[in-house]
């Protein structure tokens, strides 16, 4: 039994009676890398986002179903995700987003450590200074901006902006960050930093990514799930999926046909 | 090629035109400038925008009454526009298709265009009749109430061009809402926000009418809001149909100060939304 850090139970999500994600079953491992693909308008960015109940935020939306965080602290506790603080769930399961949104009046430095300040969480000098040094070690971003810490986060090339917005969401100490389509704004070199620095970070997160990307997908990701008009129509790990899928659908979308 | 050169030359006649009405229509300000500073400059000293008004015949004396006035004017009109400015101009931005937002975009730009002697008029039955006298309050209220538009206008318009990703970036990090809207979304539109605020001074700097029923002039220095008090464009308004020469030259001057302060706010708009 592989270890579990997130199941959703009949996941079902809809816009105003229109349903985008249907009854959707998936258990997503520990410190892994699980990939999202499918053509657009499938639902994939939908799902991600009732992880983290960011998809309760769009008008008339709804969610039906069950989403079960396990965290492992001391024992393992199971955290029906809708039935807490929606906030507290976001301090748990970070997002990515498409296109990478540092916050513009804010230095890199505050940045990092925004979910601190925005969230009124007193920090000790030192204890944000560590806390800034250690995440944007993380995401290899260190080295290029030590010197011009308190600069505008904007100010940064796109692929930096974008590891800036993922050191934001480590920073919270997440379970799990979700990660929507993140390099799709990106050039192909900033693109194989984030993946890169994905592999990386598996040890100490687990990674959720959504991409309409099949190359992608099977070049980062542990486990994949292929979702088609909604519905989740494959799952399981990315060699076996890629090599020997199961479903004529998601043959028909590795080879292209379909997409 | 005959019809070319034909079709190039009403281009160029064309383009003579619009340069030459784009030229014309500076002319109107630019003859404003030069009259009132021709006019003007000469009276003005530091003992005009020090002292206070002497009786006719007496030499000297200046217009310090004014300048505090319009002074106090503005900053009670700004204490009452800006909070109400920006928290309906949030409201707007952010629940902007409700049935609420409809209505109150409505009423707003209604009240754009309401005569500000009307404004003055209502005042008066608001405030200056039951308490029974003129007073630098009803004269700043009925300022905030023009100043209202322009500034719930910017911030709204500004608030709807930060991109929606900006506010999710801060939800996603479990901040609420209401920190969200605090902390993130009017710090960036801030510069904006600000715009409209210095937009809307400049605007109601200049205005007499709704201050005849109001804050209704005073020839003396006063700090007190409950009472009469005076005002740049009120001074110059009693001033310019004074039938002596003195306080027409005195008019002058106070235009001449009244124009560069509203010029200089309306440069200082310019360079921070330019940014």
């Amino acid at each position: 039994m592989t270890d579990i850090v997130l199941r959703t139970e009949n996941l079902t999500a809809s816009y105003d009676e229109h349903i985008v994600v249907k009854n959707v079953n998936l258990s997503i491992p520990r410190n892994s890398i699980t990939a999202i693909m499918g053509p657009s308008g499938c639902g994939k960015t939908t799902l991600i986002r009732c992880f983290n109940r960011m998809h309760e935020l769009s008008p008339k939306a709804k969610v039906e179903g069950k989403v079960i965080l396990i965290e492992k602290n001391h024992q393992i506790e199971e955290i029906d995700v809708y039935s807490i603080d929606p906030m507290l769930v976001r301090r748990k399961i970070g997002m990515v987003f498409q296109k990478p949104n540092p916050f513009p009046t804010m230095s890199i430095y505050e940045n990092v450590i925004a979910g601190y300040i925005l969230n009124g969480i007193k920090l000790k000098k030192s204890e944000a200074d560590e806390i800034v040094e250690e995440t944007l070690k993380k995401v290899s971003l260190w080295d290029e901006v030590k010197d011009r810490l308190h600069k505008k986060g904007t100010f940064l090339s796109g692929g930096q902006q974008q590891r800036l917005c993922i050191a934001r969401a480590l920073a919270m100490k997440p379970d799990i960050i979700l990660l929507d389509e993140p390099t799709s704004a990106l050039d192909p070199v900033a693109t194989l930093k984030i993946e890169e620095l994905l592999e990386q970070l598996k040890d100490t997160v687990t990674i959720v990514i959504v991409t309409h990307n099949v190359g992608q997908a099977g070049r980062i990701s542990d486990y994949v799930a292929f979702m088609y008009l909604g519905e989740l129509i494959e799952y399981g790990p990315t060699d076996v999926v890629f090599t020997r899928p199961r479903h004529e659908k998601t043959e028909e979308f590795l080879s292209g046909k379909i997409g | 090629m005959k019809s070319y050169h034909f079709r190039i030359l009403k281009s160029k006649i064309i383009s003579v035109f619009l340069t030459l009405f784009a030229i014309l229509s500076t002319v109107p300000f630019l003859l404003v400038l030069y009259f009132i500073i021709k006019n003007g400059i000469s009276v003005i000293n530091w003992e005009f925008l020090t002292s206070l008004p002497k009786p006719v015949g007496e030499p000297g004396g200046g217009i310090l009454n004014a300048i505090v006035g319009t002074t106090i004017l503005i900053i009670i009109a700004l204490i009452l526009a800006v909070p109400f400015g920006i928290f309906t101009g949030v409201f707007l931005a952010e629940k902007g298709d409700s049935k609420i937002a409809f209505l109150s975009r409505l009423v707003v730009e209604i009240l754009q265009g309401v005569p500000s002697i009307v404004v003055g008029i209502i005042v008066y039955l608001w405030i200056v009749k039951p308490m029974g006298h003129f007073s630098a309050l009803s004269g700043g209220v009925a300022l905030g109430i023009m100043m209202l538009p322009v500034v719930i206008k910017s911030t709204e318009e500004i608030l709807k061009l930060i991109p929606r990703e900006i506010k999710e970036a801060s939800l996603a990090l479990g901040v609420p809402y209401y920190k969200t809207i605090l902390k993130v979304v009017i710090p960036a539109g801030f510069s904006g926000i600000l715009t409209g605020i210095l937009a809307g001074t400049a605007r109601i700097a200049g205005e007499t009418a709704p201050l005849l029923f109001t804050a209704f002039g005073n020839p003396f220095l006063n700090f007190n809001i409950l009472k009469p008090i005076s005002a740049m464009p009120l001074l110059i308004f009693n001033y310019a149909v004074s039938p002596y020469e003195e306080w027409w030259a005195k008019a002058w001057g106070a235009s001449c100060i009244l124009v560069v302060f509203v010029l200089t706010l309306n440069i200082i708009t310019r360079l921070i939304s330019k940014r």
